[in-house]
């Protein structure tokens, strides 16, 4: 089931959850998930100047929505430091200067966390499954 | 020389020629394309980082580029189409004829918020959502839903009324007519519309609902009556400002032009009334 290996993945050491994840995330999602997962102690490697948010991994309304930190190196997570994943699929995420988050689904509408980003996006997608975004 | 009228005084033809061009400009796949532009640039604009269509001073300069290209490329279909604008601190309801099905068709149906009537509905077979980050290829509103109001007359003269075009850091975080007029601090302009909009307009890929040229060329009108207010004041910051839009470097992803080309926006159209 790869809901359950991915869920170990994301609590096991760095490296485990790089073989993890490259067997049990979709085709699609692989190419944008990171390369190492980060423990919610561990701090994003590169983003010393400012706090990352803790992961996060809950089902809402349904959908299984995570987060967390990831490091900014090879990736287009453009400064953010942080991935969100609605069913193993990353959603775009940004952090706003004044600290809050908003994602491309909801571009103009900046919310406490990117826990509250996510939730905002399952209700906005009505049950739709998300696409991954193009690697630009 | 183009003018750009207010939406609401338009006439039955005029509403069916920009119909037309639009529609025309989806068939030949050009109008995706603007969607993809903006998507990339609402994507990588940070406000950290480099900052060139959103959360930045070039805000109103890079949007008036993209909406003169979209303009062109409209009149290149029909050469009688302008872009009209779309006051929504006057036509803020959604029984605004904006709304009618002669135009943009109306809000969306609650199940799926599937737009069902006008032009762009999924069901003309004419306006499939391609650029998207989810399944959905109908056009979705949900207007008025989640933000209840749009900005009052008031609200808007309240943001007019701020003489320094934009401050330090040049961000969401910065004071200032540019970011009070985008909305990310104050009583919240521009981003509020696209909120109260809902469906596509308001994510990344706003630009999927035509409602989007409408807004923006108000936007951009507010631009020219603020400058108007304050003849003052100019654009800045003007040079040297790391990851920023000085007032003489050139706009990605055009290059070739700079936020002092497009301060006056006479050189290209004019508005209906003042």
């Amino acid at each position: 089931m790869p809901e359950l290996n991915r869920r170990r993945a994301l609590t096991a050491a760095a490296a485990l959850a790089t073989a993890a994840g490259v067997q049990t995330i979709a085709a699609t999602s692989a190419s944008t998930a990171p390369s190492t997962a980060t423990t919610p102690s561990a701090p994003a490697a590169g983003h010393a100047d400012h706090h990352s948010p803790a992961s996060f991994d809950e089902v809402y309304h349904g959908r299984r929505i995570q987060g967390r930190p990831v490091s900014g190196g090879g990736h287009q997570h453009h400064g953010a430091g942080y991935a969100v994943f609605v069913d193993g699929v990353e959603l775009h995420v940004m952090r706003n200067a004044d600290g809050s988050w908003i994602s491309v689904v909801s571009h103009y509408d900046p919310v406490a966390t990117p826990r509250a980003a996510a939730r905002a996006a399952v209700d906005e997608l009505q049950g739709a499954a998300l696409l991954p975004f193009p690697a630009n | 020389m183009t003018v750009r009228k207010n939406q609401a005084l338009l006439t039955a033809d005029e509403k069916r020629r920009f119909v037309a061009a639009v529609l025309e400009l989806k068939r030949s796949g050009r109008y995706d394309e603007f969607v993809t532009t903006h998507n990339a640039f609402i994507i990588g604009d940070t406000d950290n980082g480099e900052r060139t269509g959103h959360r930045s001073p070039s805000f109103l300069p890079w949007h008036r580029r993209f909406l003169l290209e979209f303009e062109q490329a409209l009149q290149k279909v029909d050469a009688s189409v302008a872009l009209p604008y779309w006051d929504w601190s006057t036509d803020r309801s959604i029984r605004s004829s904006l709304w009618a099905p002669d135009f943009l068709g109306g809000t969306g149906r609650s199940l799926d918020g599937r737009v069902m009537d006008g032009p762009f509905a999924a069901s003309s077979g004419n306006w499939t959502i391609n650029v998207r980050v989810d399944g959905r290829t109908f056009l979705r509103r949900s207007l008025g839903t989640a933000v209840r109001e749009l900005p009052t007359r008031a609200e808007v003269e309240s943001v007019l009324a701020m003489p320094t075009y934009d401050m330090a850091p040049w961000n969401s975080a910065s004071d200032g007519f540019r970011n009070h007029l985008e909305g990310w601090r104050g009583v919240n302009l521009h981003n509020r519309v696209h909120v109260w909009v809902g469906g596509q307009m308001a994510t990344g890929m706003s630009p999927n609902d035509p409602v989007f040229w409408l807004h923006h060329a108000y936007i951009d009108k507010l631009w020219a009556d603020w400058q108007r207010r304050h003849p003052g004041s100019g654009y800045v910051p003007t040079a040297g400002t790391p990851n920023v839009v000085d007032l003489n470097d050139t706009m990605k992803p055009w290059n070739d032009v700079r936020p002092a080309d497009l301060l006056d926006h006479t050189a290209h159209y004019t508005f209906d009334a003042a």
